[in-house]
């Protein structure tokens, strides 16, 4: 119902309309930058590419701005329009989001710092669950991306429900680079590292389940975090 | 909707509407309406024009009757009591449930007299008694200190905001239970109509208050639950805070965030 309003329905203000269209380009912008640095930080490290780990720190910086951008244009919507309902669910749902993706695009960059430090070292080890996990949380930001420009509940719900897949992941690599450095402290500076890396990918995969929970608020009206804390975790 | 109470926690309302419909000759011009209106709280009207919120503002007190060739249906209860009826003075139900309009009609007499007037012709000849009512009801709409030193000047040379709080004082002035506004503030610079809205919250303390306002930022503002009226229906009844987030009815979010047809 509120996705057939968002999408069929455009605002008799058409000026109105088009500073929330713009709000929206943006935070896709962010999104499909934020997924390009994940992508090339992954590759950079598979590869042991060290150029391409300094152009993914470079491209943080267009995210930066971005962030400003979408959140100056947010105030100005907040400002002049006094959003409800839908818009203004959406609005609050983006200046949340945005904060989501910088942080994304700041642990591609922390991924990019070891990998240059790993560069400099011979490889400990052949990586086997690392990039199956770095595909994991690629796939949850696109498709969390997906959900929100589709405002799609289900998908949303789907991103949320893979975190655990994500984490089941992280436990196996630290176990696996624990018994690296019980072999050998001569691996501990390398596996350090990885860990680290695998810490930051874990981390994007929750930046990732907090898109997919902004997207049920935004559709729904309905704040589903902290659910099983707080209780009352039935979405309905 | 016919009965739109969407289970709202007041097990006592003060004012109970089922089934209101009005007829201007053949022509329905709104309901069936059913509601709620909790007591000592602000309900808004919201919709746009000839949606039929002012025609259903002015049936709760047994205005539209004045007006020829309209007709109502179905049952409004004050507190229980029905309040259409044969054998029910509709005077006696405006005393219970007052109005205040959307251009401030002042009479042309002195600021006193304009707040007497209504204690007067209820049969109060006691000069004391009507002075101190007459401070209370200016008193309560926050327009006391203003003018306690000329009381006895035209109420005419009032500015406007001024003029609608005498109005209201004069409404309150017979001491009513329920306060019917027609967009009180819509005919206000943002000051006085801030004035007024910071009334209509302390007034909900003691009274109930029904307004109408095309203003949804208003509704938003003053009022603690809202109904969004559309072609003639109660489209959705709701919390004004659940009703401005998260409304139900594609309607109601078309209207509220500016989607019109």
């Amino acid at each position: 119902m509120i996705r057939a309003s968002q999408q069929a329905r455009a605002h008799t203000n058409r000026e109105y309309e088009g500073e929330l269209r713009r709000v929206r380009e943006q935070l896709l912008l962010m999104g499909a930058k934020a997924e390009e640095i994940i992508h090339g930080s992954i590759r950079a490290l598979t590869e042991r590419d060290s150029v391409l780990a300094e152009q993914m720190i470079a491209a943080d910086r267009k995210i930066n701005q971005l962030e400003m951008e979408v959140d100056e244009l947010c105030m100005q919507v907040l400002a002049r329009r006094q959003p409800v309902a839908s818009d203004l669910r959406f609005l609050t749902t983006a200046l949340k989001l945005v904060t989501d993706l910088e942080r994304i695009g700041d642990l591609g960059v922390n991924m990019c710092e070891r990998v240059l430090e790993l560069n400099g070292e011979p490889p400990l080890k052949p990586y086997v669950d690392m990039p199956n996990m770095a595909r994991e949380v690629q796939e949850m930001l696109h498709e969390g991306l997906d959900a929100f420009v589709a405002a799609d509940v289900e998908k949303a719900q789907r991103v949320i429900a893979r975190d655990k897949n994500v984490d089941a992941y992280y436990t196996q690599v630290f176990r696996e680079l624990l018994t690296y450095m019980m072999e050998d402290p001569r691996n501990i500076f390398r596996a350090t590292r990885l860990q680290s890396i695998a810490k930051y990918l874990e981390r994007i995969g929750d930046h990732a389940t907090n898109l997919g929970e902004l997207v049920v608020f935004m559709v729904k009206g309905k704040d589903i975090r902290h659910a099983g804390k707080l209780g009352d975790d039935k979405i309905t | 909707m016919t009965i739109a109470t969407n289970g709202k926690p007041d097990p006592t309302p003060k004012l109970v509407v089922r089934g209101l419909t009005v007829f201007y000759g053949e022509k329905k011009a709104v309901g069936p309406v059913g509601l709620d209106i909790v007591g000592q709280h602000v309900t808004a009207l919201i919709g746009p024009s000839g949606c039929g919120k002012s025609t259903f503002l002015r049936s709760l007190n047994r205005m539209n009757e004045l007006i020829p060739g309209c007709r109502v249906e179905g049952e409004v209860r004050l507190d229980g009591d029905p309040i259409y009826g044969p054998g029910i003075d509709p005077v006696a139900i405006r005393r219970r449930i007052g109005m205040v309009f959307q251009r401030s009609n002042p009479f042309p007499k002195s600021i006193k007299e304009n707040v007497a007037y209504g204690l007067r012709i209820g049969g109060i000849k006691d000069d004391r008694e009507i002075s101190s009512r007459v401070e209370r009801a200016l008193t309560q709409s926050a327009l006391w200190e203003e003018v306690k030193d000329r009381l006895d000047e035209s109420a005419m040379g009032l500015s406007g905001g001024q003029q609608q709080r005498l109005c209201i004082a004069r409404a309150l002035a017979v001491e009513p239970e329920v306060l019917l506004m027609d967009e009180p503030a819509s005919a206000l610079d943002p000051i006085a109509t801030a004035h007024i809205e910071e009334l209509i919250n302390e007034l909900s303390a003691e009274y109930t208050v029904v307004i109408v306002t095309h203003n949804m930022q208003q509704a938003a503002r003053v009022a603690d639950y809202t109904a969004f009226f559309y072609l003639g229906e109660l489209v959705e009844f709701d919390r004004t805070d659940v009703l401005f987030t998260k409304p139900n009815d594609s309607r109601t979010e078309d209207y509220i965030t500016g989607r019109f047809g």
